[in-house]
């Protein structure tokens, strides 16, 4: 596939100075709007998850109108439930040498150094005030006698600064945000439309002016207007068909905004979290998630020898390799998740792995249980042993966990500045949806920060400067006839082709090809494969897929043949953005670059930028580099040995 | 294994439906339930005919979305376990299963499995907040809070928003559900000063929708995904006579 | 439901206290009966008392009743469509019989009163003693009656096993430790008042009253 090297990004639009005093800088600098005006302002929010949810509700309080979407029931719903581990915030409560600072400083090097020094520092800083507005909305953190918050290290960071409402902190915080919500759409500020779907974006005369929205009940497809859009879509992991994420996650909203202008954002950068449940069959539908904590008590191993197919207990300590703690002696178990998950990949292809179809690893508590008793570990990790064995039918306590790493966040998205608006003007990407402050890598606890950061407080500055502009007058109905033709030409032809083959039977295809060519390791031979597979591929979807039912009513398989179409596309720019990035950095592992002992080779002096990916004209994608300077972090190379 | 099942069909909410008998085979146990109907969905999109529609969307028990009764349980049989948890090895090769929706007024069907459960979310609407706005809360040291407390608030607030509760009452009411926010927030110090209003204004809005009254019958905590207990709705009634009206 | 059951509760309390006189013998039961009726005089008019109870005790089986009803028309239209199949997790056998058992209990209260208080059932009729009226009614010949009191108290039993507990359940007493308590206090007071009730119907059949 070929691409052309388009303008570089000389502005992000971060204030200068020093970089404590950027965001207040920014706040200051940043124009108001009149309260009465306000009124006459209207902001589309897509997606209610932590960022999409606290966004909308926020704008509401703030006085703005707003009209809010999820494809779900209810915006309770949404996919930020189910992160598990925690929230990172800069509180210092423990007094053990936490601050703003270190905070900042973990995030750029946790993402190996890819992501924005601005956009760190000031999520380090708003961390702080998403707690105390968490608690104030009766999030039921975890307490100590005491009666304060109770926090945890996670994810290996040296300082415990990791609240976290038990294994359930995603849930906890984005009840608080739904709700806020509805507080605000009982009070009139925000229209909810839930089981309504984004299919594409309106711009008229150069700014984002409103979406296109199929009801997904009705079928009908409608257009709702505004004076600035934000999406909060969340990510699109789902590209690989098995994942952690929710069945309905999809990349449609923000790869249609992609097609009308909006730059995306190092679409290659995925995380592969270490510990899931491995896959079981065919049929197989999503992947679960088992709490990194697992890795504090857990010893992951496989049998020495390849092809060993004894039952675990019957493998004698010398025919097991723990290889984690063989190859990183200091950081054993804990090691990063990537790091984690590639070593896992690696044991396997050696064909050492356990389980169905030699794609699993053991976790053992043989140890901890012997050493703490069983009491002990089911105090800690009883939920977690409790959905293991639901899932699985194996008992953890008698028998080691199998776990294999799956696909779970992605770093990636629409490019944004640092007032979180993208390359179209009025359009604004939150959450994981943008490519975010994650650099290439994303730390445990990191995500639901940097939701709540940019939905609570970033954006409702940010968009206020933006919208202080406005209103911003009719829009260009050519336009929105232009995007209503659009979506329904595709409908139409998603369900007039008549073929054989079901949209998730492509899906399934799309995904495993992905896992297999741009997944845990890329290298330029598969990334060259896939790209001539995937348009194949795609080619053959639009002529055999088979869609039942008409666009009228409720009819599940045409909404997911209209994701599958996009995931296709998002599909082929990732593998060129993998296969242009010729160093490894973070989740994005390419086997020509790793050190003498198989670490990731980062090329800061060739590859220390954003790529951002424009949509060109033929269909020609177009990068646009943006230079990652740092002044206040020292660039090293991640050492876990 | 191999399985007959009979689904509620239903094409939309003016339609009648009807149960409709179909044979999936080769089901293996470690598929969940949702994933058996997926392969049903499959061969019914193939042989032409109308895949059967059902919510569900996390598939990991958390977001609430899955939902059906399944053999006369919400949820299936299996204790403290959503649907989409549900795993085939609890059926016996050759078994009849039956699938219905959630069966209430104040959740309509929209089309077979899929019911509106937006009664929910009006009832929330009604109260089931702390109105702080973004922006101007206090250090989260500033009021500290009894652990026993924030364990009680926490179990309470584990609740899903299913509506398996209205499923599984003989009387279709709310009751759980509406008292497992209200104890949720009733049980911090943060949620005091709305506490009376928020219970009086959340059961009167559950009334309207239309959902039943509670006669302590036990079911909706028996087949709560998250094994809500009845406390929380000795806790509603509480709050709800003490509150000036 | 709990207030008007409470009324219920508290008369069947002194009902069943009454009763128990039975035991002290014929003259205490009748003086007791007599004394129920002329209690107050003569400051008020005889009948006082129990005319009072009687109004208060009728509003209150109308009003248990019309709860019921309303309950049981809001469950039908909260759910109009039914299941093709329900089965129950809650365990609740006691909790089934609610309704039906409501019922049994109306009926069983109609056929006691014309059988001891207006004596229409009753072999000693109207204008024999208190103490005769329950002797001949329970008399060992007739142990079908006595068999019909039991299996009725028994459902009284039931009726308040589920009563009590819901009702410190709706006035909101049954919260964390009290829970368990309630629980098993209403098991136990159910219990102890069906078997204070059973005991005279049993007594007079056994020939321990004669």
């Amino acid at each position: 596939m070929k691409y052309t090297i388009g303008e570089p990004i000389r502005d992000t639009k971060a204030p200068e100075g020093p970089i404590e005093e950027r965001w207040d800088t920014r706040r200051f600098s940043a124009k108001l709007v009149n309260p009465a005006n306000k009124r006459k302002l209207r902001v589309i929010v897509v997606g209610t998850g932590l960022a999409g949810g606290s966004a909308a509700a926020t704008l509401g309080e703030l006085g703005y109108k707003v009209t809010s979407f999820c494809y779900q029931d209810s915006p309770r719903r949404a996919h930020s439930i189910a992160a598990q581990g925690g929230i990172n915030a800069a509180k210092n409560y423990r007094g053990d040498g936490d601050s703003v600072h270190r905070l900042f400083y973990d995030t750029v090097k946790g993402g190996d150094f890819r992501a924005r020094e601005s956009n760190v520092y000031r999520l380090a800083q708003v961390s702080v005030n998403i707690i105390d507005q968490a608690v104030a909305q009766g999030v039921p953190f975890a307490r100590e006698y005491g009666g304060l918050l109770d926090t945890r290290s996670f994810g290996g960071a040296q300082v415990s600064r990791t609240f976290y409402a038990r294994g359930q902190t995603g849930q906890q915080l984005l009840l608080g945000a739904y709700q806020a919500l509805e507080r605000q759409i009982a009070a009139g500020t925000v229209e909810m439309h839930t089981r309504h779907e984004m299919l594409d974006l309106v711009i008229s005369d150069g700014r984002a002016r409103g979406v296109i929205v199929r009801d997904l009940v009705t079928g009908e497809i409608e257009t709702h207007l505004a004076d600035a859009v934000v999406l909060a879509t969340g990510g699109y992991g789902n590209v690989f068909f098995l994942s952690t994420n929710a069945k309905g996650c999809n990349t449609t909203a923000i790869w249609r905004a992609h097609r009308r202008g909006a730059y995306f954002g190092n679409p290659c950068y995925t995380q592969i979290h270490p510990t899931c449940i491995p896959v079981s069959g065919d049929y197989q539908s999503k992947l679960t998630l088992m709490s990194e904590s697992l890795r504090n008590d857990g010893r992951v191993w496989v049998p020495v020898r390849a092809g060993d197919d004894r039952a675990p207990a019957d493998i004698p300590e010398e025919d097991r390799d723990y290889y984690l703690e063989r190859i990183y002696p200091a950081f054993g178990n804990l090691v990063p998740r990537d790091i984690a998950s590639r070593a896992a990949k690696n044991v396997c292809d050696e064909g050492r792995g356990v389980g169905p179809g030699g794609l699993g690893v053991y976790l053992d508590f043989a140890d901890a249980i012997g050493r703490l008793g069983k009491t002990a570990v089911e105090e800690k990790y009883g939920n977690l042993f409790e959905m293991y064995e639901r899932i699985t039918g194996e008992d953890p306590y008698t028998r080691p966990m199998r776990i294999y790493p799956a696909v779970h966040y992605t770093m990636g998205g629409l490019w944004v500045d640092y007032d979180l608006q993208s390359t179209i003007p009025g359009l604004f990407v939150i959450g994981e949806a943008n490519f975010s402050d994650h650099g290439a890598n994303r730390l445990g606890a990191s995500a639901l920060m940097q939701g709540l950061a940019d939905g609570y407080f970033v954006l409702p500055t940010t968009i206020g400067d933006y919208l202080a502009g406005g209103p911003f007058g009719d829009v260009d109905q050519a336009s929105v006839d232009q995007a209503l033709g659009q979506v329904t030409g595709k409908i139409g032809r998603l369900l007039s082709t008549g073929g054989t083959r079901t949209a998730d039977s492509y899906h399934r295809e799309l995904g495993r090809l992905m896992w297999e060519y741009c997944g845990m390791e890329r290298t330029e031979e598969s990334l060259r494969k896939a790209l001539e597979r995937i348009p194949e591929l795609r080619e053959e979807f639009w002529v055999n897929v088979k869609v039942p039912g008409d666009e009228e009513g409720l009819n599940q398989a045409l909404e997911r043949a209209g994701r599958v179409a996009d995931f296709f596309d998002l599909a082929e720019l990732m593998c060129l953005d993998a296969l242009h990035r010729t160093e490894s950095c973070g989740g994005h592992f390419r086997a020509e670059s790793q050190t003498e002992e198989g670490e990731a080779l980062r090329d800061d002096e060739n590859f220390a930028y954003v790529a951002a990916w424009e949509h060109g004209a033929d269909g020609v994608p177009v990068l646009h580099k943006e230079a990652l300077d740092y002044e206040y972090v020292k660039l090293s190379s991640r050492s876990y040995k | 294994m191999n399985l007959t099942l009979k689904v509620w069909r239903q094409n939309g909410p003016a339609d009648t439906g009807r149960m409709v008998t179909y044979q999936v085979t080769d089901v293996s146990p470690d598929m969940s339930f949702l994933e058996m109907l997926d392969v049903l969905n499959e061969r019914l999109i193939l042989d032409g005919d109308d895949p059967v529609a059902f919510d569900h969307d996390c598939r990991e028990g958390i977001c609430g979305m899955c939902g059906m009764v399944i053999d006369g349980v919400a949820h299936g049989e299996q204790r403290a376990t959503t649907t989409c948890q549900l795993h085939m090895r609890h059926f016996e090769d050759g078994a009849t299963v039956t699938i219905e929706p959630w069966r209430a007024a104040p959740f309509p069907v929209i089309k077979d499995l899929v019911v509106d459960r937006s009664s929910f979310d009006r009832i929330i609407q009604a109260g089931g907040f702390i109105s702080v706005p973004a922006g101007s809360a206090p250090d989260a040291h500033s009021v500290p809070v009894k652990k026993d407390d924030a364990d009680d608030a926490f179990d309470a607030a584990t609740c899903i928003g299913c509506g398996a509760c209205v499923a599984a009452c003989p009387n279709g009411s709310a009751s759980l559900f509406t008292a497992a926010k209200i104890t949720h927030l009733g049980l911090l110090p943060q949620g005091q000063p709305e506490r009376a209003s928020r219970a009086v204004a959340m059961v009167d809005q559950m009334d309207l929708e239309g959902f039943g009254g509670c006669t302590n019958t036990g079911e909706c905590t028996a087949v709560c995904p998250k094994g809500i207990s009845l406390d929380v709705i000795t806790q509603m009634n509480r709050d709800y006579l003490r509150s000036p009206k | 439901m709990a207030v008007t059951g409470a009324v219920l509760v508290a008369f069947l309390i002194g009902h069943m206290l009454g009763n128990l006189k039975i035991f002290l013998g014929a003259a205490s039961f009748n003086s007791y009966a007599e004394w129920l009726r002329t209690v107050g005089e003569p400051a008020v008019p005889a009948r006082s008392l129990l005319t009072v109870a009687e109004i208060v005790l009728t509003a209150a089986v109308v009003l248990h009743m019309w709860s019921a009803v309303s309950l049981a028309r809001r469950a039908s239209k909260a759910r109009p469509v039914k299941y093709a199949k329900r089965r129950s997790q809650a365990g609740g056998y006691v909790v089934r019989t609610m309704r039906y058992g409501g019922v049994i209990i109306l009926l069983f209260v109609i056929w006691h009163l014309l059988d001891l208080t207006f004596g229409a059932v009753n072999p000693k009729g109207f204008d024999a003693t208190p103490y005769d009226r329950v002797v001949a009614g329970f008399a060992p010949a007739r142990w079908w009656v006595t068999a019909f009191y039991v299996v009725a108290l028994a459902m009284v039993g039931l009726h308040l096993r589920h009563g009590l507990w819901s009702a410190f359940q709706t006035l909101g007493l049954a919260a964390g430790r009290r829970r368990r308590f309630l629980d098993v206090f209403a098991a136990v007071f159910s219990a102890a008042l069906v078997l204070g009730f059973v005991a005279v119907p049993v007594a007079v059949m056994i020939g321990v009253v004669k």
